[in-house]
């Protein structure tokens, strides 16, 4: 573990003073900080906070928010919540799978996209939603999403 | 500044009133997450843009969601003296047009919704004026003609981030009365005289979950928000906290009042960031007012509020998962009994409920029970709001009296289904609901009619499906969904969802046998009866309501192949 990241996991954790919520709390901001959670964080966090490392793997694993690989510099999540179901998000999904050459849950080798499914964004009335980083997108089709992907500079081919 | 009287909050309501209906012209947009999915942020630049070049005193600012999402980005504008008047579908380059027209009095005909002459805030009524009688009124315009606003009395007509406007339509009142003239007991039997009940689902009687709590013997207390709302295709608690955070942070310091807790979380799902900021926002300016912390208007009573964002399980919106999650565990229900409100967090005495139930807490507790009481219906009081969303037309957060008929809302409100389909059915409840058929659409929407159908109340999720779905994916598209966010704990939910997962796509790809139903049915019973929380004991719902009412679409893809 360096330095300079001790440093950055020190900081977040005297943020939480309390017990109450510590956990989530402490590792959704290394995430949001790091992109995900690596092994050597995970470790680190078990001995500062006192829990057990396989406590805290659990909680890495059971929450469908935190990612144990690095993530693309580009993370679209299509929603799959019941509206856009209703609207065609499955076919979206496929479109983009086909289009970036990755599954759901993959990165394209130039580490630019990651796919990603969500529950429910609460977009529901622009349904169907996708969301780039923090972005949402709504009434979302497969014919647009070339010229949607290349503003994020997604090259045919 | 600390508010320390009635009178420091009526000065502060005297000042903010100028912002809402002052001297200058007013143009808010509506900011939240759909209006901003839709192109908001950008209309709102280009009014910046126009106002700076045009060298006005025009006062613009943000708003929530009014609720007409279909309509998005949607502007209120509000010339001194004159109605308000709600426009749609603005685009960037509308945004001079419009601004030309306001100096000279006026508003471009073909942006206008409606005219809003008044607004009843209910602890507070605006009165915008007259003017543009040519246009329809809001009461008259079908998409708000049959709703009644208490949970949503504020949305999409303050600043959701600016506490003093709150103030400016009562916000803060209601806290001050109970703390000042009334004792914790009075708080709550207030709350159990309005008959309202939990609005997360389950629709226990939240003033009798008070009592219980409060009664616990413990030297400490804790109040939960739940705003982890996980039913896909609702969405109505994220625009609550997206446009009225101060509702709820109210709601929740008057419980704590009657609770005896000093400390109240708000656990938010991390997929709502606008929520989350300005909830964050608001708790702080609340602080800032000293309406949040120690001696809340110089009384003897502190309270304090953290958010704990959750991290994407469904499950934690059952209660019981959700105090693991808090705790720092896997989201993973625990038995009940001990329930929460005798052994929750930490062990201690803990109260939860939805984020719409702490939203009515500040009117009843102004407006008194009885008057709550007689909205809705006798067991079913107060309104509820929607999601109305799916193949509908006019999609959008509707709230109405419980008791509506199902009919009025999808038809009067939502305009049924667009291109000339046909309404087939309407899924409430989430994952966890059913699907009703078009023709119980008579039925009035409350806890125990929904219940009667096979469906349940749940969060408020309302999504209407044309002729075109096919009712045996939807039940697999829920199975799927549940089954993927079983927490593992109990063999009923885990092992029982995956084997009704697995003969339903059996069904879909045509390999399905008569018998199948039968032990669809079955294998419901097993799993309702012998699940371990709420999650396994509502998923078969969507299959049994398919069978029910849809059983020809069931038999027709196994005897097509047989």
């Amino acid at each position: 573990m360096d330095e300079g990241k001790a440093k950055i996991i020190d900081e977040i954790i005297s943020k939480y003073a309390s017990r109450t919520g510590r956990v989530l709390s402490v590792l959704e901001e290394l995430q949001e900080k790091e992109g995900y959670l690596s092994k050597e964080s995970l470790k680190y966090i078990s001995t500062r906070l006192n829990v057990p490392l396989s406590d805290l793997y659990s909680v890495a694993t059971f929450y469908s928010f935190f990612n144990l690989k690095r993530a693309g510099k580009n993370i679209i999540t299509i929603c799959m919540g019941t509206a856009c179901y209703v609207k065609g998000a499955p076919k979206l999904l496929e479109e983009l799978e086909k289009l970036l050459k990755v599954k759901e849950g993959e990165t394209t080798p130039d580490g630019s996209f990651t796919i990603r499914s969500a529950r429910c964004f609460g977009a529901c009335s622009m349904a169907p939603v996708i969301r780039v980083n923090d972005r949402t997108y709504g009434f979302m089709s497969p014919e647009r999403l070339p010229a949607f992907l290349k503003l994020y500079g997604w090259k045919q081919g | 500044m600390r508010v320390r009287s009635l009178d420091d909050l009526k000065a502060i309501a005297q000042r903010a009133l100028e912002k809402l209906c002052g001297r200058r012209i007013r143009i808010a947009v509506g900011l939240a997450t759909c209006g901003i999915a839709t192109g908001a942020e950008e209309v709102y630049s280009a009014f910046l843009k126009g106002i700076e070049s045009l060298k006005r005193d025009i006062l613009l600012t943000k708003v929530g969601c009014i609720g007409y999402c279909r309509e998005e980005p949607i502007v209120n504008v509000v010339i001194p003296g004159k109605a308000l008047l709600l426009l749609s579908r603005v685009r960037p380059e509308d945004a001079s047009e419009i601004l030309k027209n306001l100096i000279d009095g006026d508003v471009p005909r073909e942006k206008i919704v409606c005219r809003v002459k008044e607004w009843d805030h209910l602890l507070e009524k605006i009165h915008y004026g007259d003017g543009f009688t040519d246009v329809s009124l809001y009461e008259d315009t079908p998409f708000f003609k049959h709703q009644r606003k208490i949970v949503l009395r504020n949305a999409g007509i303050i600043n959701p981030e600016d506490i003093e406007e709150y103030i400016a339509v009562g916000g803060y009142r209601s806290l001050y009365k109970a703390l000042t003239e009334m004792t914790p007991e009075m708080v709550i039997e207030e709350v159990k005289r309005s008959g309202l009940r939990g609005r997360g689902g389950a629709g226990f009687p939240t003033g009798l979950k008070w009592e219980i709590t409060a009664k616990s013997e413990s030297d400490e207390r804790y109040i939960i928000c739940n705003a982890d709302e996980g039913d896909p295709g609702a969405y109505m608690n994220r625009n609550e906290m997206e446009s009225d955070p101060h509702s709820l942070i109210e709601g929740m310091i008057i419980g704590g009042y009657a609770i005896g807790a000093k400390e109240g979380i708000i656990y938010v799902r991390a997929e709502y960031p606008l929520a989350i900021s300005r909830l964050q926002i608001a708790i702080e300016q609340s602080r800032r007012y000293g309406l949040l912390g120690e001696n809340i208007f110089g009384t003897d009573f502190s309270f304090d509020i953290r958010i704990v964002k959750g991290a994407g399980a469904f499950v934690c919106g059952e209660e019981t998962a959700m105090i693991a999650s808090i705790e720092g565990e896997t989201g993973r229900p625990r038995p009940r009994p001990p329930f929460p409100a005798e052994k929750g967090l930490w062990g201690k005495p803990t109260n939860i409920n939805n984020v719409e139930t702490w939203c009515n807490i500040p009117v009843i507790v102004y407006k008194g029970g009885e008057w709550f009481s007689k909205i809705g219906t006798k067991n079913n009081t107060g309104t509820k709001v929607f999601s109305l969303v799916g193949e509908v037309q006019r999609v959008g957060l509707v709230e109405v009296p419980l008791g509506t008929s199902l009919k009025r809302i999808v038809y009067d409100i939502g305009n049924g289904c667009p291109d000339g389909l046909k309404v087939k059915a309407v899924q409430i409840g989430g994952p966890s609901g059913g699907c009703i058929p078009e023709g119980l659409l008579d039925i009035p929407v409350d806890y125990e009619s929904l219940k009667e159908v096979g469906s349940i109340m749940g969060s408020g999720g309302m999504v209407v499906m044309s002729e075109r779905t096919s009712m045996v994916e939807t039940a697999a598209f829920f199975v799927s969904f549940t089954s993927e966010e079983s927490c593992g704990k109990c063999a009923p939910c885990r092992e029982g969802l995956k084997q009704m997962l697995n003969i339903l796509n059996k069904i879909l790809m045509g390999k399905g046998s008569p018998s199948d139903l039968e032990l669809l049915k079955e294998l419901s019973e097993t799993i309702k009866t012998t699940s371990l929380c709420g999650l396994g004991q509502t998923a078969p719902n969507p299959v049994l309501t398919t069978i029910k009412y849809f059983k020809e679409e069931y038999e027709e893809l196994i005897k097509r192949y047989d």
